[in-house]
């Protein structure tokens, strides 16, 4: 039965169905089981996935692989990290209501069956699941202005996107005759000219696309997106849904349109370009830590995107290890801002870190190991995941792409160590209050990854290669 | 050969993460905290220092071959290892860096109050990738060393120093990182090229001459503003101003070997063709380096600016050296680079004494203070006079290699060259006189107290290195004597194949 490779999507989502009834029959409030139920959900799934055998289900729609495997352990390892940040805040902040850990399931669900499209249709089902949710838990803390904007704010240009995605769909199968990758690719790979008609459906897929990655000239809605949404939601956009949407970008250009790359090289190319040089030079001025991290998120897109643009197998080997790294600085760094209260009330401004080198040791001390990290300095992981896409790029002789590359990560650099400076030189503002148990296991667990990667990086350097190969096969 | 399957120099690399480890878990009140943490540092250093001892006297001086060698696996399917060894280029290095750093830790005794614990947890990583960029014969473990360098030092310097510190550091960290960003584009396209980063491997390669003229000025970028040369050397004079004086003296002592050092690791071995093309470009840069810091120097009110300016041009002869190509330039360099790692460092030691007293690095505010602090008087005119290039003292034998190497090559290189010595004595004299001679102006001085224990104890091993190294260098030179010798025959080799097949 072909059906049982979906295993790990229906058994998430029967899950969710089931834990959304029983959250509502108490009249207690069941934020925080329900949370432990989708995270063991997750658990339960990720097992499920890496036990997955590979093919294609549902008449070629969707497929399993080693890549999939790989970009869909990323996607769950970012909502239930996402989730567990959220725990302490949502308490906090009076937003402990149980839908919000099932819409994390739901959105989490969306990402994964996007990895394992292989229609476009899917693609699209996989989107619009992973979106609807995205848009409520944006606007989740509905009494405050900032939120609602921000929710208000993804809806619409994500709906726009969607249609700029189902747009580019129809004219590809109006050019190509098939939505199928699989048949598409066998219909691109003649040899013959792409029509005009085709390219202009591909730029619409990868407009679309590009804008749920947030990748530049399509970031507009990122730094007021990640600034209004509450934090613990700002830090689930910047994992599961870029990994999902990241994935698919790369099994849709290296896939199907493999064969054509030649038209679409050149914009991805540009568009990793913009997004480095964009990352590195707005969020210097960035005062708003969310806003900042929103830019830093921006330049990380474009380094990885420099993977798809070589359109090579070390390039899409160098993505798979800038993603996996990427998700684990990330959701460190963002256990560090959710934890930023003072006197009970959040605070997110870059000067509310002054001098916590004094007031928090610890956490101060985590903080910098990601700043450093981000920054790409050696010995922490977030240079490994640099130094594989930048190989790539050399390898595949694009010298202008690995010399923006380098040059902005010298540039971005700058406002991480700023990050570092005000928690060490600067005169504190008085103490931050002490960071709750969650997510101090988060930021140890994270920091030490970030650590200790130079001393094992094997593993997921040989995962990120199986996978790559496992696409461009 | 020797010590084979006893990693000794991992055991020197990472000892002392392992002593900043035990500091990081020091549990108690901040007095606790604090004295562990001095003395948990001091004796990592120091058994640092007694294995890279070991490592000192079972080197083998009659090869050029690496020994100590190590190698795990560690990235195979890219052609990456970890691959540790040394030979007579780096061990003395290696050395320099383990025998500094203890003297630094014991510098910073009394000078650093605040955050103890840090402070110490960044010299012991600082040492460990001083030490590790040294031993390191793969690029890729070379370049992690040789940037990881920056956090530490970023610190070290924001944290502890002076008053424009912030301004400092990030100076410091920006500017090098730019330039290593560059070289790790040459090394990506070495590892393209090649298959692999291992150096040994590397430097029997022979990389295409249309791409050495690239990958020379992508490591020039690098190695230029960590030597650092004229004109990216405007780091340097802000760097060691605003850093604790142990941060000058690590900054000077190793820190600025680190580039000259990948000039003869990475630029000479692996690119002799564009080595040998642009060495012209490499003299005018240097005696540009020499004459006009020297000017720069004449005209500080810092006493420390004014040493940091010096350092500029002294490495300015280790690079006419490098780029000599024979013996004697090399071999000059190489004695230059640990003469003036002990000679500066010293000096900023002697800087660091009259500020942990006086709060004050201005020559103006001093005066007269050899007849207050006799010991201290002797202690920095002895340096001075190293510094100098003083006959018998370390920097003498140094330079005059050099500038004997310089003079095969073309006498007005050797004459640029030389200008240092001139030069330097004019600036160095001056600072001697108007802080140490004439007239007590200021009142307070009077009440200063000469050298103590402690210090005499951080003072003593530099004389005594500096003497030795001046009267008696054979020792010194015959460790690298092979190397370097095996480093000028392979330079020719290249050059006359080329030269052949250009034929």
């Amino acid at each position: 039965m072909s059906w049982t490779l979906a295993l790990p999507e229906i058994v998430l989502a029967v899950a969710g169905l089931a834990i959304l009834a029983g959250g509502v029959l108490p009249k207690r409030d069941t934020f925080f089981p329900a949370s432990m139920a989708v995270v063991g959900a997750l658990l339960l799934t990720a097992v499920l996935v890496i036990g997955q055998e590979e093919g294609t289900a549902f008449g070629g729609q969707y497929v399993s692989d080693s890549f999939s495997s790989f970009m869909k352990l990323l996607t769950i390892l970012g909502g239930a990290l996402g989730l567990l940040l959220a725990l302490d805040w949502n308490e906090k902040e009076g937003l402990g209501r149980f839908e919000f850990s099932v819409l994390v399931l739901y959105a989490t669900l969306g990402g994964m069956v996007m990895v394992s499209a292989n229609d476009l249709m899917t693609t699209y089902l996989g989107l619009e699941l992973l979106s609807l949710p995205l848009y409520v838990v944006a606007a989740f803390n509905r009494d405050d202005a900032r939120s609602s904007e921000a929710g208000l704010k993804y809806f619409v240009l994500g709906a726009l996107a969607s249609g700029l995605l189902l747009y580019g769909a129809s004219l590809i199968y109006g050019f190509a005759g098939s939505t199928n990758f699989d048949r598409l690719a066998e219909a691109l790979s003649a040899g013959q000219q792409a029509s005009p008609g085709l390219v202009v459906g591909i730029v619409f897929v990868i407009a679309a696309l590009a804008f749920k990655v947030s990748a530049v000239p399509f970031h507009m809605w990122t730094p007021d997106v990640y600034e209004g949404a509450p934090t613990p939601v700002t830090a689930f956009f910047a994992m599961a849904p870029k990994v999902a949407a990241i994935a698919l970008l790369a099994r849709v250009l290296l896939g199907p349109f493999g064969d054509v790359a030649a038209q679409w090289q050149q914009i991805m190319l540009l568009v990793s370009m913009g997004s480095m040089v964009l990352g590195a030079f707005a969020a210097i001025g960035q005062r708003n830590i969310k806003r900042l991290m929103a830019y830093s998120s921006i330049g990380h897109v474009g380094y990885a995107l420099m993977g798809v643009a070589v359109a090579s197998d070390e390039g899409l080997r160098g993505l798979l290890v800038y993603m996996a790294i990427y998700i684990l600085m990330n959701v460190g760094t963002f256990a560090v801002i959710v934890a930023m209260r003072r006197g009970g009330r959040a605070v997110e401004q870059v000067d509310d870190l002054a001098g916590l080198g004094r007031t928090d040791p610890g956490t101060a001390m985590w903080m910098a190991v990601f700043m450093f990290s981000m920054a790409g300095i050696p010995p922490l992981a977030g240079f490994f995941g640099k130094l594989y896409v930048f190989l790539a790029a050399v390898q595949g002789g694009f010298w202008v792409l690995a010399t923006v590359g380098v040059l902005t990560s010298v540039v971005s650099a700058y406002y991480y160590l700023r990050i570092v400076k005000v928690m060490y030189f600067d005169q504190g503002v008085g103490a931050l209050d002490r960071a709750p148990a969650s997510l101090s296991v988060v930021m140890a667990g994270t920091g030490l990854f970030n650590l200790l990667f130079i001393l094992w990086p094997a593993p997921i350097l040989a995962a990120a290669g199986a996978a790559a190969a496992a696409l461009l096969a | 050969m020797n010590a084979a399957g006893f990693p000794l120099l991992s055991l020197l690399t990472f000892l002392p993460l392992v002593g900043a480890a035990i500091i990081m878990f020091v549990r108690g009140d901040d007095a606790v905290v604090a004295r562990n943490a001095r003395w948990t540092a001091l004796w990592t250093s120091l058994v640092t220092f007694v294995l890279s001892l070991i490592l000192w006297a079972r080197f083998d001086r009659g090869t050029a071959e690496f020994q100590f060698v190590e190698r795990v696996s560690w990235l195979p399917e890219f052609g990456v290892g970890y691959h540790m060894g040394v030979d007579g280029v780096s061990v003395l290095f290696v050395l320099l860096s383990t025998a500094l750093t203890p003297i630094c830790i014991l510098a910073s005794w009394e000078a650093i109050t605040t955050r103890v614990r840090e402070y110490m947890v960044a010299f012991l990583v600082l040492e460990t990738m001083m030490v590790g960029m040294f031993a390191a014969l793969d690029m890729l473990v070379f370049y992690v060393f040789f940037e990881g360098v920056l956090i530490p030092m970023f610190l070290i310097i924001g944290v502890w120093g002076g008053a424009r510190r912030v301004y400092a550091a990030y100076k410091f960290f920006l500017y090098t990182l730019l330039g290593s960003v560059l070289m790790l584009l040459a090394i990506l396209y070495l590892w393209r090229e090649a298959g692999t980063t291992d150096i040994p491997t590397l430097h029997r390669h022979a990389v295409p001459v249309a791409a050495q003229a690239w990958i020379f000025f992508a490591f020039l970028a690098s190695f230029a503003v960590k030597v650092p040369m004229w004109p990216v050397h405007t780091w340097l004079p802000d760097a060691h101003v605003e850093a604790p004086t142990a941060g000058s003296v690590i900054l000077a002592g190793v820190l600025l070997k680190m580039g000259a050092y990948g000039f003869i690791r990475f630029s000479l071995p692996i690119l002799p063709e564009a080595s040998a093309q642009f060495a012209p470009l490499i003299f005018v840069l240097s005696v540009v380096a020499v004459a006009y810091t020297s000017l720069v120097a004449l005209a500080q009110e810092d006493m420390k600016k004014l040493i940091a300016y010096s350092s500029v041009a002294h490495m300015g002869i280790v690079t006419i050296g490098i780029f000599t190509f024979n013996q004697q330039g090399l071999s000059g360099a190489l004695f230059t680079m640990l003469a003036h790692g002990v000679v500066s460092g010293a000096l900023f030691l002697c800087v660091g004494v009259l500020y942990d007293r006086v709060h004050s690095r201005e020559i103006a505010r001093y005066g007269g203070v050899a007849g207050i602090m006799p010991s201290y008087g002797l202690v920095f005119l002895f340096f001075t006079m190293a510094s100098v290039g003083l006959p018998g003292l370390a920097n003498f034998v140094g330079e005059f290699l050099v500038i004997v190497g310089a003079w095969k090559v073309n006498p007005w290189v050797a004459a640029g060259a030389a200008l240092s010595m001139i030069l330097g004595a004019c600036y160095m004299l001056l600072l001697y006189r108007r802080v140490a001679f004439g007239r007590v102006t200021r009142e307070d001085l009077r009440g200063l107290l000469d050298l103590s224990p402690r210090e005499y104890a951080v003072f003593l091993p530099l004389v005594l290195a500096t003497l030795w190294m001046g009267v008696y260098p054979q020792p010194v030179l015959a460790v690298f004597e092979a190397s370097v010798a095996a480093l000028v025959q392979r330079h020719e080799a290249a050059l006359n194949a080329a030269r052949l097949a250009g034929l």
